[in-house]
């Protein structure tokens, strides 16, 4: 009879070759993604106590047609065009309030940027594709001159302060420091982009 | 040489993929071309996040749905006025601690039309979800035109 030497060993040869196997298949599998897009905030549906008179010089409208033409302000206009025109009625500062703004101070535009609004009216035939493309010129209107401001106060950029701030993976003591800085900015200039409903014809 | 320690190195890299992989809930019953924008935030924290997707029927769909932009919740097609009650069961399905943070993700095709997006948007405002997020790629918003 032979002599047993312990246990038996087990052939794990093709260990190797399973666990080869395995991670391809999760390798292939896994996406590591995070969505993106653009954050917007609906209206409320109880309408406000009491209506808020604004003058139409405070009132930026745009409005989208169902082929996709842009009219502003009562006057055609390009797309392209758009992200400038919104920025020089933001910071007009008719009013002389705002001392940060670098508009023309034109009587006929909007008095300051806490008064500013812009309204975006759509078709209900408009495509998606393009109401996407108005509401990016328009939020980027505004974070152009969030930057700008931000560059002057505390020589960065807003939109890179504010996804450090929104990161969860930023320590809380600097997130507080970001907070006021965040906050501060978005005083300057609000974001006051009122989409009524949609006409019907 | 010796590679007794790759299957060691191998199982290590297995158990990270498979820690970090997130199965796709939901298989796609319509045509999801995101539109191109770049001032874009990221959508953080997924556990607050509801999905809705809109578009054409893909097109084994396409003879039984039609051709025009349906919505897709979950993994079935709903009317409009369905969306509301779709929001309130996902949220109630969330910690409460997190009921009152969420986001919807309107994960659109670019050819729909803003009319169902503003019949969704109606019934989100109906049910206080309203905060929304127009998910995109991240691209110059300019090649959504052509």
């Amino acid at each position: 009879m032979p002599r047993r030497k312990g246990a038996p060993e087990v052939n794990a040869g093709s260990m190797a070759d399973i666990a080869f196997l395995l991670l391809i298949f999760f390798l292939v599998t896994t996406t590591i993604e995070t969505d993106a897009g653009l954050d917007r905030m609906l209206p409320p549906m109880e309408p406000p106590d009491e209506d808020v008179i604004i003058k139409q010089k405070n009132i930026f409208t745009v409005n989208i047609n169902k082929n996709g033409q842009l009219l502003v302000e009562d006057d055609l206009m390009n797309l392209k065009d758009l992200r400038t025109a919104a920025i020089s009625f933001l910071e007009n500062g008719a009013d002389g309030s705002c001392s940060y703004c670098k508009g023309k101070k034109d009587p006929a535009s909007s008095d300051n940027p806490t008064k500013a609004i812009i309204s975006l009216k759509n078709d209900r035939e408009t495509k998606y594709s393009i109401y996407i493309t108005v509401q990016n010129e328009l939020v980027g209107a505004y974070n152009e001159l969030r930057n700008r401001e931000a560059q002057r106060l505390y020589n960065r950029d807003f939109t890179e302060m504010e996804s450090e701030y929104l990161n969860p993976e930023t320590p809380s003591n600097v997130r507080d420091e970001l907070k006021d800085k965040v906050k501060n900015i978005q005083d300057m200039f609000p974001q006051k982009l009122s989409e009524a409903e949609t006409s019907t014809n | 040489m010796s590679t007794a320690s790759l299957p060691d190195i191998v199982f290590m890299l297995l158990f990270f993929f498979m820690t970090v992989t997130t199965m796709k809930d939901s298989s796609l019953l319509v045509e999801n071309t995101l539109p191109n924008a770049t001032e874009i935030k990221k959508l953080e924290k997924k556990d607050r996040v509801i999905y809705i997707y809109i578009g054409k029927p893909t097109q084994e769909y396409a003879k039984v749905f039609g051709t025009e932009p349906k919505i897709q919740l979950n993994d079935k097609f709903a009317n409009v006025d369905e969306v509301g009650s779709y929001i309130l069961a996902e949220r109630a399905k969330k910690p409460p601690e997190l009921q009152n943070v969420l986001t919807t993700a309107l994960k659109v095709d670019k050819n729909a039309n803003m009319g169902l997006i503003a019949d969704i948007k109606q019934e989100l405002r109906k049910v206080n979800a309203l905060k929304v997020n127009y998910t995109t790629y991240d691209g110059d918003a300019f090649n959504n035109l052509k």
